[in-house]
């Protein structure tokens, strides 16, 4: 994936380049402005990040996920995948071990879908974009949608 | 230095936090370090070309074609390529911001920056084949037929509890943050 990446950006550049070269070092400059500005923010969700993933390691989540079914359950699910920010390539598998391990489909999808759409974590970067107002109630607006994901999946695998 | 100490404060503040989990845990602050260095290292990978890519995007992409494209009025088709852009993207949260920032400076609507951060969070194309595999097609399917409409929907809410002065906040935020 990152290779499409870097193999797009460079093409694009290369473009850029040919056609104006002026341009193409303006648009450099402000890719790199752009970091810049937000790189304090990214520094502490990646530490914050760390710390999370220290504490709430696959264990953790599969006893809190395991422990409780039903709608308490279905809550701590929604609660640990909105606190955490795992990458997906590892999130599905732990996933499906805990699954095996009997842990309820609803509960699972509650985890998925708040892990996903819902940031604690990278609330701070979110709200440098988009002010603190639209933060709130777009990450609150995702957790209350994530149940209605959790309720519809849990049904779909019982019929 | 007071205005770094000021840009910086999140940082020092999680940095702090790191020091005061050591001193009560040295194993788990020690996991933490190498967690967040080895995320530093994806950010450090992935990060660069998403922000050389909005250089140009920005540079390139004349006002009007993202209005007709992604604006006010562009409707079916604005909503349809939020979506897919969305979509096409791998990578965490975060990254969704900067990009959506462009967007909206360039002259995207609301309703459909947020559709496109809505569809980038949860229905990547490649994150949906990993599920696919881990869960089944079942709940990944069902996944994606659920959040689409709902991605919509919770835009569509989104923009409404905006009033004008919030908007405004936003774009200098966003006019500040991509000068």
């Amino acid at each position: 994936m990152t290779i499409i990446l870097y193999t797009a950006t460079v093409i694009l550049l290369a473009v850029s380049l040919y056609k104006d070269k002026q341009k193409t070092v303006k648009a450099i400059k402000k890719a790199w402005k752009a970091f810049e500005n937000i790189m304090p923010q990214f520094l502490g969700v990646l530490v914050l990040t760390g710390i999370v993933l220290s504490i709430m390691n696959a264990e953790t989540i599969s006893r809190i996920l395991g422990v409780e079914s039903g709608w308490l359950g279905t809550i701590g699910a929604a609660v640990v995948g909105s606190v955490t920010l795992i990458p997906g390539f590892v999130a599905f598998p732990t996933a499906s071990i805990l699954l095996q391990n009997g842990a309820g489909y609803m509960q699972i999808a509650a985890f998925v879908s708040t892990l996903m759409m819902v940031g604690v974590i990278t609330f701070p970067v979110e709200i440098e974009y988009f002010g603190v107002k639209t933060a709130v109630i777009r990450n609150l607006l995702a957790f209350l949608f994530s149940f209605l994901v959790a309720v519809i999946i849990g049904w779909v695998h019982t019929v | 230095m007071k205005k770094l100490f000021i840009r910086y404060r999140f940082f020092l503040i999680t940095l702090l936090m790191l020091v005061v989990l050591a001193l009560v845990n040295t194993g788990l602050a020690l996991k933490s370090f190498s967690i967040t260095a080895y995320s530093l290292r994806e950010v450090l990978l992935v990060i660069p070309p998403i922000f050389v890519l909005l250089g140009l995007l920005d540079i390139w992409v004349p006002r009007h074609t993202m209005v007709r494209f992604m604006g006010h009025g562009s409707g079916v088709k604005g909503v349809l390529l939020a979506v897919l852009i969305g979509s096409a993207a791998a990578g965490p949260l975060y990254g969704a911001f900067p990009v959506a920032a462009v967007f909206l400076k360039r002259g995207a609507s609301f309703r459909n920056v947020f559709i496109f951060i809505g569809a980038w969070s949860t229905t990547e194309i490649p994150m949906l084949l990993f599920e696919y595999e881990a869960l089944g097609p079942r709940f990944a399917l069902t996944r994606l037929l659920v959040d689409i409409p709902g991605i919509i929907v919770i835009s569509w809410l989104l923009g409404l509890s905006l009033n004008d002065s919030d908007r405004l906040d936003i774009v200098r935020k966003v006019e500040k943050l991509t000068k």
